[in-house]
């Protein structure tokens, strides 16, 4: 099972603390007004993330939007491939 | 020279090459498909793993919350792309529209964007900064190794380097109960980029949260054992302190050295564009398919009298490669300005402090709301009476009220738009450090005489 990503637009954040309610297990307030947040939470946080990110007032939590997310086909290994060729 | 598409077709069968896979490639790449270009789309990342967040890699991966490996970007959209990562590109063709890697590979495009971002400022002394204990943050192998060697306990951590990311790491530290010890050269924490007068107050959190923090020094050396792990820093005071970690946090340097004979305007200072992201060529001379975006970017920005700005923002990443994807698919007519206004974020010694604007082109700041002493505040900043930057301490919600007053060229100081009014609302110099001073040097040379000669070439050290 792959985890959730999360990303929280912290410019755009003015501290609510609705995320933290809802899902605290994801995000957390720090002091009066700071966000913290998991970046990949648990799979079995999805509901209570996707509340979360419904309820925050200024729609700062993004939530990957694919089911599934494509690997990148092409790593290091690959990509090493030696001499001149066209892409 | 390959068969370019241009024009009407290029929307849908036009080749999009992206330089940079990282939150403004990312993003970019989603936005141009948003846009409907349904063209080739490569994407070329020098790091093997797909585009990852990395704010948290000097907070909530070095606290061991997050796992290093475990920020990879939220995807908004599929974007059908090629993937070109773990190599780097070594070099851009302008006139055959071709990218070079530095695998031998040659990559061709139609249209292209660049966004290379910067890379840590290593310690300037190699043989120290290869020293077991050294540490920089900029990629989450750095913040990994590093949250690793936070995790074990160390006897003291020295961060160089009291600008955000290092005032983070040193926060993070504390809270981790590990003694440390932060230099900083300027006058106080976070000077370049908040000035003196709110740099002192970050000066007294940083010290009320037991930082050993000593400022007006630089340090001159990094000593190591005999088993060539780190344990002493010299100070250019003539003081040294004892650490078993020390984190370089002296800024970025931006990834331009591929495009060192590109003809672009590209240095030290960025990639230089105009406001609808396309690229400067050497001669100042606007190009047509080449867009920058993201930390490599520098750009014009009206509201600050035309003045090119360089922003390693978060915000800035993905709203200036929003721009770029639109006017890459766009036509001349239905070009966008990036004109958003500027705005970060640092958590640190749990106090959230946020910023809009430009605070660094001002000449006075003065407090307009809330008290310095609980480190809860606004300050407003002023460029020849009129407002231009604010930063909060723990009140992020009035900022906006700020950048709207930033936006409509008010008078500084503005009023207070709280009954917490500060009882001495009285503007005091800014105090930046000196940004006029030419470190560079000269960077070209004008050849020709009739307007149809002159050209621009960048000039070689020593050639």
């Amino acid at each position: 099972m792959v985890d959730m990503r999360v990303v929280v637009d912290l410019a755009r954040c003015q501290g609510y603390a609705q995320c933290a309610f809802l899902a605290p297990d994801t995000f957390r307030m720090q002091g009066e007004e700071a966000l913290m947040f998991h970046s990949s939470p648990d799979e079995a946080q999805r509901e209570a993330v996707l509340r979360a990110a419904a309820a925050c007032p200024v729609q700062a939590i993004l939530v990957d939007l694919l089911d599934t997310v494509a690997i990148p086909p092409v790593t290091a290994a690959t990509a090493a491939t030696s001499g001149t060729r066209t892409v | 020279m390959t068969g370019g598409r241009s024009g009407e077709t290029f929307p849908h069968d036009g080749r999009i090459v992206i330089v940079g896979a990282s939150l403004a490639g990312l993003r970019a790449a989603e936005a141009l498909r948003d846009e409907g270009f349904t063209g080739s789309l490569t994407l070329v990342g020098d790091e093997v793993c797909e585009p990852y967040d990395r704010p948290p890699l000097s907070k909530q991966v070095l606290t061991g919350w997050v796992p290093a490996n475990g920020t990879a970007l939220p995807r908004r959209r599929e974007i059908d792309a090629n993937w070109l990562l773990g190599v780097p590109a070594s070099g851009l063709d302008l006139a055959g529209k071709r990218v070079d890697l530095a695998d031998g590979r040659e990559v061709p495009f139609d249209r292209l964007l660049i966004a290379t971002g910067v890379r840590a400022r290593p310690w300037a002394d190699e043989s120290e900064a290869a020293l077991d204990g050294v540490f920089v943050v900029r990629t989450r192998e750095d913040s990994g190794r590093l949250w690793e060697r936070l995790a074990a306990g160390p006897g003291r951590v020295l961060v160089v380097g009291a600008g955000f990311a290092g005032s983070e790491i040193a926060s993070v530290c504390r809270g981790l109960d590990i003694p440390v010890t932060v230099a900083e050269s300027a006058e106080a924490p976070l000077v370049g980029a908040l000035g003196g007068m709110v740099g002192s107050i970050a000066a007294n959190l940083q010290r009320a949260h037991g930082v050993d923090l000593r400022c007006g020094v630089k340090v001159t050396r990094l000593e190591g054992d005999e088993r060539g792990r780190v344990r002493r820093a010299h100070f250019s005071d003539g003081d040294t302190v004892d650490a078993d970690v020390v984190v370089v946090a002296l800024g970025g340097v931006r990834n331009t050295e591929w495009l060192r004979d590109s003809g672009l305007a590209a240095g030290v200072w960025g990639v230089a564009c105009d406001s609808g992201c396309r690229a400067f060529d050497v001669n100042g001379l606007v190009t047509d398919d080449v867009f920058v975006a993201g930390d490599v970017a520098r750009c014009p920005h009206p509201v600050y009298e035309y003045r090119f700005l360089s922003l390693e923002h978060w915000v800035n990443a993905v709203e200036q490669a929003q721009v770029a994807a639109h006017n890459m698919v766009s036509s001349p007519t239905d070009r966008w300005p990036h004109l958003s206004m500027p705005a970060f974020w640092s958590t640190q010694f749990g106090v959230n402090i946020k910023s809009v604007g430009v605070p660094v082109l001002s000449d006075e700041v003065v407090v307009t709301q809330g008290s310095v002493e609980e480190h809860r505040f606004v300050a407003a900043y002023g460029y020849r009476g009129r407002v231009t930057a604010a930063v909060s301490f723990d009140n992020a919600k009035w900022l906006d009220h700020y950048r709207h007053l930033i936006e409509t060229a008010a008078p500084f100081p503005p009023s207070c738009p709280t009954p917490d009014q500060p009882a001495d609302m009285k503007p005091v110099p800014a105090h930046f450090p000196d940004r006029e001073i030419i470190t560079h040097g000269a960077t070209v040379v004008v050849t020709g005489y009739q307007p149809s000669e002159r050209r621009v070439a960048f000039a070689r050290p020593g050639g």
